[in-house]
């Protein structure tokens, strides 16, 4: 759909991921270029969603590299040997990368205007005029100018979701992480977002994107990664693989949500 | 969305027979019979000499005595909140060393009476007659007589704000862990560090679970600063009233006086805690009325509706003065 130019962002090498003595990410490489929207599927349990969390370290790395742009995520490589990175070196890294959550998680003490401007403002160090002013236009563009002065609980789940998307963009990340960004809302509400990651992906931002909505996959995607028990299965153009998947649990998969 | 059947009349409201409650009726009657026996007997009963509650409810001893029991009230809380924070923080911290100092902290001021720690504080000159500070095993860089900065109201403050500060730091832990592990999660995304995220995004909702029992410790403050003759500090209102008590031999009349002035405090304190509570509280216990969501499109709704009888019904619907 949008054109990308071929240099790659996000590289997933060889990621593990322990849970205690469970198993649950079991070598996954996946590389997503710039401007370009990844979509990852797979049944619930399959590790998508830690693979997702992995990226912005909100899960520790077991084993294998994850690096966004020249930044390797969560270490710093010194004479061959990793080292972890300090906290306030990891919140850097997590400045680049915007997070939208299944669960919406906006902070319910603050309008959504003020859910917007609170990172610009507490991290970035910018001005609250500044901050107010770029907010607005984001909560425009998301469709909810006229809602800048609601707290979350006075919103619908579908408004939230976009707030929370206008709070990650605030950030002008270069990437942006979806964790199930629809599957909290109700049938009706689905459409407004989708229609939001649309556009945000028409503007050229590169995105992650772990869903179930097929559709989404098949309009939007450059690319579509199904996973299954911690490992990719396959991985390539949506639509080919939509219409004519290789795997026979891809198939499976595709034949019960579609 | 419209139920409405445009152009047909509203419809006839229910008008049923209430459910009758002969119960409240008698209990009523009961209570208001006990309560009018119970005034009777406390005007007529010569013992309670309420003239001499009137001539020292507002004796210069007394009205001080207020005075340094709502000193010690708030500092001692203040210096318990300032640790109890720094507590649970602690608690919840990476750090192993912070986590079991925080602990052990809770286990003995938690553990041991504050009668006792009350009167620790008042032997602390005997313990330690100078407060010095240098290197240990080194030179000493300055020492003060422990008695001239440990006065008795000192040592008061001291006790009372340390033993609450652990009582404090278990309901500040409780809020802090209410609080939904996504926010932090969502605050991490965003670049947060840990201090704001702290201070901005959790213990703000934190406090919605906070203020509550912190209210009643601070009740609980309040009388509990009558034994600070533990110490002994001799100004605060229970040792004013009973030393009264003492020189006129009608205890009765002061201890009412007592009594009438702790419950205006914790009248005042329960004002100023509902006004904390109602701040700590918006966005999420501000009574949200659907109308208030969508005014706007209630309007739009009720213009596009096909017949213009049927809009008298559909304000009915949105009430929207109760959006403001």
């Amino acid at each position: 759909m949008t054109i990308t130019t071929q240099k790659p962002l996000v590289r997933i090498e060889g990621l593990h991921k322990y849970f205690g003595p469970h198993h649950v990410l079991r070598g996954i490489d996946l590389t997503v270029n710039q401007g370009e929207v990844s979509v990852v599927i797979g049944p619930s349990g399959s590790g998508k969603s830690t693979m997702l969390r992995c990226v912005n370290l909100l899960e520790t790395i077991s084993a294998g590299r994850i690096s966004v742009g020249d930044q390797l995520i969560g270490y710093r490589e010194v004479n061959g040997r990793l080292h972890d990175l300090k906290v306030r070196e990891i919140a850097a890294q997590r400045r680049e990368i915007g997070m939208v959550f299944q669960r919406f998680n906006l902070f319910p003490h603050k309008t959504a205007l003020y859910n917007v401007m609170e990172a610009p403002v507490q991290v970035k160090g910018k001005s609250k005029s500044d901050a107010k002013k770029a907010a607005l236009e984001l909560l425009d563009r998301v469709g909810l100018a006229d809602r800048a002065n609601h707290y979350p609980a006075q919103l619908s789940g579908g408004q939230q979701q976009r707030v929370a998307i206008a709070r990650a963009l605030a950030m002008e990340p270069e990437l942006m992480l979806f964790d199930e960004p629809t599957s909290a809302l109700d049938p009706e509400l689905v459409g407004d977002v989708l229609n939001v990651m649309k556009d945000l992906a028409k503007s050229g931002m590169t995105m992650i994107v772990v869903t179930h909505e097929i559709g989404f996959a098949r309009e939007v995607g450059d690319r579509l990664t199904f996973m299954d028990g911690g490992v990719v299965v396959e991985s390539g153009d949506p639509r080919e693989i939509i219409a004519n998947p290789q795997h026979a649990r891809t198939k499976e998969f595709l034949s019960r949500v579609l | 969305m419209d139920h409405h059947q445009p152009g047909h009349a509203a419809p006839v409201l229910n008008d049923a027979v209430p459910v009758r409650h002969p119960g409240r009726w008698i209990s009523a009657i009961v209570i208001v019979g006990v309560l009018a026996l119970m005034v009777q007997s406390v005007i007529t009963n010569h013992n309670f000499r309420w003239d001499v509650v009137g001539t020292y409810i507002l004796d210069v001893k007394v009205v001080q005595g207020v005075g340094w029991t709502l000193l010690l009230t708030v500092a001692s809380m203040a210096i318990a909140i300032v640790l109890a924070i720094l507590l649970a923080v602690m608690r919840q911290s990476d750090n192993p060393v912070l986590r079991y100092t925080s602990w052990v902290w809770v286990w003995f001021f938690r553990g041991t009476p504050v009668y006792t720690q009350l009167v620790f504080w008042g032997l602390i000159a005997v313990l330690y007659p100078k407060i010095s500070a240098g290197v240990p095993f080194g030179p000493e860089l300055f020492s003060v007589d422990t008695s001239t900065v440990i006065t008795a109201l000192v040592a008061a403050i001291l006790g009372l704000g340390l033993n609450e500060s652990a009582y404090l730091a278990e309901i500040f832990r409780a809020g802090l862990k209410s609080v939904d592990k996504g926010q932090t999660e969502a605050a991490e995304a965003l670049g947060m560090g840990k201090g704001k995220i702290m201070w901005r995004i959790i213990l703000p909702q934190a406090m919605r679970i906070i203020v509550p029992p912190t209210g009643n410790e601070t009740i609980g403050m309040l009388k509990t600063t009558s034994l600070v003759l533990a110490v002994p500090f001799t100004l605060d209102l229970t040792f004013a009233t009973n030393a009264l008590a003492n020189r006129i031999y009608l205890p009765v009349p002061l201890l009412i006086v007592a009594a009438i002035w702790y419950l205006v405090i914790t009248s005042l304190l329960m004002v100023g805690q509902h006004y904390i509570e109602a701040y700590y509280g918006k966005g999420v216990d501000t009574n949200l009325a659907p109308a208030v969501i969508n005014p706007a499109a209630a309007k739009a709704a009720a213009a596009v509706a096909p017949s213009a009888e049927a809009e008298p019904s559909l304000k009915m619907d949105f009430p929207e003065d109760e959006a403001k």
